[in-house]
């Protein structure tokens, strides 16, 4: 899967519980306000649901979900490793 | 702090309860928002528990929430190898809609909505099925504890406790001493909280205790000011937290709670005390009546996502 793909797919997600159209693919959303770390367990459950990755107890980490560049590399590292 | 077997076999003769916390069952009545987190800070505490709720698809939702919250523990966690494995806390928690798997339950802690109609017809059928011993908690922000206790065939065996939400993360509770409720039962329930790494400021029994009286108040008093525009809902809150240093305003917690609690609330304290003080406000009622309830319903005196 391409980072693109990635960083795509979880704009989308994103894009629509913020109500907006565009993210900067670097902007914490956490830090900016975007959203509590709350969701960072719906931004989990998507990830493993749409990337079909399986998220490890080390992995629930709020850094591998901050941004979308954070997203595409932790999910690019998990699928090299899978 | 005394262990809870030791509790009941010095006051009340009972040996019942196992020193082992995975060998006595606590049962919590609904699998709501708040029973769905009292049964998993149990669980995760040792007890064996059985959840109890007659709709099969809440307590589907139920299973699903718990296996996710304790797995997301894991994202506050430094040492994330600590983490408890959701599976082996699910274990513990029997789901089901049979009131009969409460009869080994030395406690039972009532969750179900705030409606009289339907809390009132919980406590006949545990008395049906739970032994003599067994205490009854209701967890309750306005209802009497007295009143509840004359539900059952065991008023000294009744006592109140309000859980904050949510429950597994909120580290104290009130507890509400009912007209007949016995220190025996007050200790036990001490010790149980104590267990869940919880502690109880125990209170006397009047309409909305201490916490929703006293809060209820200041934010139907808050509404009062922003409708005589005294000041915008903004400037009220940031009164609250920037000059108090409270965490939240008033009116953020009236969004956070939902605006039709609110109301409920209030209007539970107008005709308990007869007091024209609680009378809810004008704004109030017509911020309810169109539907803006706050968070839950994306708009309430702010606008959310």
């Amino acid at each position: 899967m391409e980072d693109g793909d990635v960083i795509s797919k979880a704009r989308n997600f994103i894009c629509q519980r913020i109500s907006e159209t565009e993210l900067d693919p670097g902007l914490d959303i956490f830090e900016c306000g975007y959203v509590n770390s709350l969701f960072a367990m719906e931004l989990v459950l998507f990830v493993e649901k749409e990337f079909g990755v399986v998220i490890e107890n080390e992995d629930l980490d709020l850094d591998n979900f901050k941004s979308l560049n954070a997203i595409s590399q932790f999910v690019g590292k998990k699928l090299t490793l899978a | 702090m005394t262990e809870l077997s030791t509790v009941a076999e010095n006051k009340a003769g009972e040996t019942r309860l196992k020193k082992d916390k995975s060998e006595n069952t606590v049962g919590v009545i609904g699998a709501g928002v708040m029973g769905s987190g009292v049964a998993q800070n149990l669980a995760q505490s040792g007890f064996r528990v059985v959840l109890v709720d007659n709709d099969e698809q809440a307590l589907e939702k139920t299973r699903t929430d718990i296996y996710n919250n304790v797995r997301f523990q894991a994202f506050r966690m430094k040492d994330k190898s600590k983490a408890d494995d959701p599976n082996v806390i699910l274990d513990r928690i029997h789901f089901t809609s049979q009131y009969d798997l409460l009869k080994d339950a030395f406690y039972v802690i009532e969750n179900v909505p705030e409606k009289w109609a339907i809390k009132s017809t919980i406590y006949p059928l545990l008395d049906e099925v739970c032994p003599e011993h067994t205490v009854y908690a209701a967890d309750t922000s306005c209802y009497s504890v007295t009143r509840i206790g004359a539900e059952t065939n065991r008023p000294d065996k009744v006592v109140g406790i309000h859980f904050m939400n949510p429950v597994p993360m909120k580290n104290t509770v009130e507890v509400i001493k009912g007209w007949h409720s016995s220190e025996q039962s007050l200790e036990i329930t001490a010790q149980l909280l104590a267990d869940m790494g919880k502690e109880g400021i125990v209170v006397n029994d009047m309409p909305g205790f201490v916490s929703n009286r006293i809060l209820m108040l200041t934010v139907n008093e808050a509404i009062f000011v922003l409708q005589d525009e005294v000041a915008t809902a903004q400037q009220v809150d940031d009164i609250f937290k920037k000059c108090f240093g409270h965490k939240m305003g008033p009116l953020e917690t009236a969004d956070l709670i939902g605006l039709d609690t609110i109301l409920y609330s209030v209007d539970v304290l107008h005709e308990s005390y007869g007091d024209s003080k609680y009378r809810p406000s004008p704004l109030l009622k017509k911020m309810v009546d169109a539907g803006l309830l706050g968070r839950k319903s994306g708009q309430g005196f702010y606008k959310y996502a």
